[in-house]
């Protein structure tokens, strides 16, 4: 099997769907790898890498188009790419299928069988192969990077000779992979993060990132099946709004990654909401590309507004960094779909048939909705709890119980000081008050000591040898009997002096 | 040779002290001091006990209990000095039969005195009925203790299988024995000669060791804390039986602080284990359904290495071990003390997660750290530790297992189901020593071994240790 890359033709795109390490891995998975020249030079891998790594390099998009079994691309590829390409081909790029009908028609009619590494599933199983959360994570890092560079000031609170540096407030919108990459990388720079998003169930994530999390006032979740978030009740963007023009006053970067797929962005940073903010602020906007989620945001580039906030819409890839994440994502496709030897296009694998958007000269879009499994929805299966009797109720029980408790030990003594003697009334008075005082005094014994308790009440314990001396008053004191009391005096002072010897040895080693 | 008040007057003295030794175990500073009251209290009590014979005790009896005490002097430092304290458990409950037996032969004893020198108006009848039943229960209960503590040291002595042994009906016949020996102690007193009484007494001593023997034999290996603390109780209780038999106040203090004390003992492990006193003494972990353990645990197992592993302390700013019985048996607590040390030199926040039943013997892992030196203010509860636990960077779990199972919390059909346990699975990442998957004492999988921020480091503690040990540089 070939795999061949070959170079963006899109100048703007920097990345490229292979790097010398990943091809080391297609290697070891059985595939020839062969990739056009000088398609990594823009992500820093140069032709020399490549072939380091045991890839061949090819000088023309043609030879790579037409040696290939299958193409490895990042961006979809354009008309004339198409052209080059020929029947059961496979392709693994973005394809934005929603977005791109004609695409996929085009595509179908040659008979290429297109994967659209935008559609795999989130499904966990195939967390490894999603790259959109792979790149959403570059971005979440980048826009904070990004919006430090524009931002006139320390991101992190200091007080130091030459007077006190408050820290940066930061407002992410939407925390999806992004979203939380970029609350995790501001707040790892010192600024004080909040973030905000339309699923309920995320509190929890941007908690756990350090951010505190914003909300409206209106219950709506939205939070849906595919782990994206759907579009919301007029009402709640309204409050929505109202939150961020609130938020705006005071905030200094905004970073904005709410996106529907599929759709236009949302539009959730109004004009006058940046009327509200400070100048030198920052906007940084990861929904560009899309529409934008800040109404004066311009796809591409960067803009500073009349009252001096500066908007960024264009984020540089890291192209290293982000061709190795996606050529790792590309690798674990692969390798799931059976390596070089047994590749197949299994069209009943949950991530393949969804991913697969034209197969065998048909158009496979839009896949059956499959629910995501990490973020099933909480079943709400109300448990009928028996309410059960109240506080106050248990304690009167336990009340009453008690009081007949303490009647029946008091018939209890009262009948046995008919019958016992004196003697035996006196004895009992003391037994009834040690176990009590035993009881107190034992429970503040610290949990580390308990085995030297043990130990102690061991050696303690063998006052019994008392009985055994007592048997000695006795005057005419028989045979068997000195034998008895000689065989108690003898265990039960082993474990005296045992007893106490052990316990002195224990305590001794308890070292501050 | 002293009055009996003055007698009297010392055995107070030593209550009093006995009382205060178990209460300087409030701390670690105050408890060597309590252990000294402890020895004067015992000084005193024998020395006034002996004192107190009259002068009519020839010289041969000075020389009968001044033998037995020197012999047991030498055998009690002997045997001290020489146990090991992973082998604590099995000292107490050795111990533990010894007062056990000492009570039965008090008891036989007391008995032939008592009914030797009885002339029939001399005693008073009610008097006379209370006694024999004091004798009966303090033989009954002293031979309970006996027997049981001989069981519960061979099974910790790997003696005997530490398996629950359950007999079908066992609690019918158990009921039957006790119904017996009722039956026996209504005998017993009513009996009107010595060798009557002796007959019932001898039957129901066998019974006793029947009772000793399949109460201790039923219990399984990991309620061994219980049973251990159960005997320490039932110790104390029969010197008091003892006290009462022969009228000596001091035995009856001290007995009942002692059995208070390991009744207390016994709450403690139960309620840590989550289990009613009951149900551990009716049986072991035998009782609950087998298959229930038998869940589906999913995901991986991964295993680590000992480079890697050093490589990831190397990095944690804060560790917490947590031992379990696993490391008393490899006596691994020397080399994890060697660790800490490396690791605290390198600046990182080190402590000790105990479980309140991890060993054999409540506050067992106390003691072998102690041994090993390892200083007691990082040594932390459970209940101190499991809130930090998400802040931690790795727990160390060194031969524990049910301890630390997340079943306990979630999975209703374990075993140890409302156990509480320590949270290791909150720490951002656990290594788990381990000889190999078995299972733990309850016999339940543990679903952390499984958990992707779980890794398993297979080998004896010991080993393992010392190899981390020769990589943390």
């Amino acid at each position: 099997m070939k795999v061949c890359i070959p170079a963006e033709i899109n100048t703007d795109e920097l990345r490229v769907a292979a790097t010398p390490k990943t091809v080391i891995r297609l290697i070891k998975q059985g595939f020839e790898v062969f990739v056009q020249n000088d398609a990594g030079i823009k992500a820093n891998f140069s032709n020399a890498d490549f072939t380091n790594s045991g890839a061949t390099v090819l000088d023309t998009a043609k030879e790579i188009y037409s040696t290939g079994d299958i193409i490895l691309k990042v961006l979809a590829p354009s008309s004339e790419e198409i052209e080059m390409m020929h029947k059961d081909q496979v392709i693994l790029s973005y394809l934005w299928p929603a977005q791109n009908p004609e695409l996929l028609e085009k595509l179908s009619s040659r008979g290429i069988n297109a994967i659209a590494m935008d559609a795999i599933p989130r499904i966990s199983r195939a967390q490894k192969m999603d790259v959109l959360s792979s790149m959403a994570n570059i971005a979440g890092y980048r826009s904070v990077i990004e919006s430090a560079n524009y931002f006139g000031r320390f991101l992190n609170g200091q007080i130091t000779a030459a007077g006190k540096v408050d820290p940066a407030k930061v407002l992410v919108i939407g925390a999806g992979v992004a979203g939380l990459a970029a609350i995790g990388t501001a707040r790892s720079l010192g600024a004080i993060v909040r973030a905000f998003d339309t699923r309920m169930e995320v509190e929890e994530q941007i908690q756990s990132m350090g951010a505190q999390f914003l909300s409206v006032d209106i219950e709506e979740d939205g939070s849906t099946d595919s782990g994206y978030s759907k579009v919301m009740s007029p009402a709640f963007i309204e409050a929505e709004m109202a939150l961020f023009k609130e938020q705006a006053k005071e905030i200094d970067i905004i970073i904005t990654t709410a996106q529907i797929p599929g759709r236009k962005a949302p539009l959730l940073v109004l004009k006058e909401a940046v009327d509200e903010m400070k100048p030198g602020s920052v906007i940084v906007d990861l929904a560009a590309s899309t529409g934008g989620n800040c109404e004066l945001t311009k796809d591409g580039e960067i803009i500073t507004t009349e009252n001096g906030v500066i908007i960024v819409g264009k984020l540089s890839q890291l192209p290293s960094q982000a061709s190795q994440l996606y050529g790792n994502n590309l690798c674990h496709l692969l390798d799931d779909m059976g390596k070089a030897e047994n590749f197949a296009i299994d069209m009943d694998d949950d991530v393949v048939s969804r991913a697969m958007v034209t197969y065998n000269g048909s158009i496979n879009w839009p896949p059956k909705p499959l629910p995501v499994s990490p973020q099933k929805k909480k079943e709400e299966v109300v448990e009928v709890v028996d309410e059960g009797p109240t506080e106050e109720e248990i304690a009167k029980k336990k009340a009453t119980s008690t009081m007949v408790r303490l009647l029946i030990i008091g018939a209890f003594l009262l009948l046995l000081g008919q019958v016992a003697p004196a003697d035996f009334m006196q004895h009992f008075t003391v037994f009834v008050l040690s176990v009590f005082i035993g009881w107190q005094v034992i429970w503040n014994v610290t949990h580390a000591l308990h085995t030297p308790l043990m130990a102690v009440t061991n050696a303690i314990s063998g006052i019994i040898v008392i009985g055994g001396l007592e048997l000695f008053k006795n005057l005419e004191i028989s045979m068997p009997l000195i034998i008895l009391a000689s065989i108690a005096i003898l265990v039960a002072s082993i474990n005296i002096v045992g007893g106490f010897f052990v316990t002195h040895r224990m305590l001794k080693m308890f070292k501050k | 040779m002293i009055t009996a008040e003055l007698q009297t007057a010392a055995y107070l003295f030593a209550s009093v002290l006995f009382i205060l030794s178990l209460g300087g175990l409030s701390s670690q500073e105050s408890a060597k001091r309590g252990v000294l009251y402890g020895m004067i209290g015992m000084a005193l009590a024998i020395a006034f006990t002996v004192l107190g014979l009259g002068e009519g005790v020839g010289m041969d009896a000075y020389s009968y209990i001044g033998g037995a005490i020197a012999i047991a002097s030498v055998i009690g430092i002997f045997v001290a000095r020489k146990v090991e304290m992973t082998g604590m458990p099995q000292l107490v409950a050795i111990l533990h039969s010894f007062v056990g037996l000492a009570a039965v032969l008090v008891g036989y004893g007391s008995y032939i005195d008592h009914m030797e020198h009885m002339t029939p108006d001399k005693m008073e009848a009610v008097a006379h009925s209370i006694h024999l039943v004091e004798v009966f229960i303090g033989v009954f209960i002293g031979m309970i203790t006996f027997i049981g503590s001989i069981i519960a040291w061979g099974k910790l002595d790997g003696k005997i299988r530490s398996k629950p042994l359950i007999l079908p009906a066992r609690h019918a016949i158990n009921g039957l024995m006790i119904l017996a020996c009722f039956v026996l102690g209504y005998l017993f007193c009513v009996a009107e000669t010595m060798q009557d009484g002796m007959l019932y007494l001898y039957i129901m001593t066998a019974i006793a060791t029947y009772i000793g023997f399949m109460m201790v034999m039923a219990i399984g290996g990991a309620d061994m804390p219980v049973v251990v603390s159960m005997l320490n109780s039932y110790s104390g209780w029969a010197a008091a039986a003892a006290g009462f038999m022969l009228g000596n106040d001091l035995l009856i203090v001290t007995g009942a602080l002692v059995g208070s004390s390991g009744a207390i003992l016994s709450i403690i492990m139960c309620e840590a284990m989550n289990r009613s006193f009951i149900s551990v003494i009716s049986g072991g972990f035998g009782d609950a359904p087998v298959a229930s353990g038998d869940r589906v645990v999913e995901g991986e197992v991964t295993a680590t290495t000992h480079s890697e592993t050093a490589a990831l302390l190397n990095e944690a700013s804060s560790i917490v071990i947590v031992p379990g019985y696993g490391m008393a048996v490899a006596k691994a607590q020397y080399p994890i003390y060697d660790m800490v040390q490396r690791l605290q030199k390198k600046g990182k926040k080190v402590s000790f997660a105990i479980h309140p039943v991890a060993g054999r013997l409540p506050g067992h892992m106390n003691v072998l750290l102690a041994e090993a030196n390892v200083s007691y203010d990082i040594v932390l509860e459970m209940e101190e530790v499991n809130p930090d636990l998400p802040e931690t960077d790795v727990v160390m779990v060194i031969g524990a297992n049910d301890i630390v199972n997340p079943g306990a919390l979630d999975d209703k059909s374990s075993p140890i189901y409302g156990m509480p346990v320590i949270e290791a699975w909150n720490a951002k990442q656990v290594i788990v020593m381990k000889r190999s998957m078995a299972t733990g004492y309850a016999g339940v999988q543990n679903p952390l071994f499984f958990k992707d921020n779980t890794d398993m480091l297979y080998g004896d503690a010991k080993d393992s240790v010392d190899k981390i040990n020769s990589e943390l540089n």
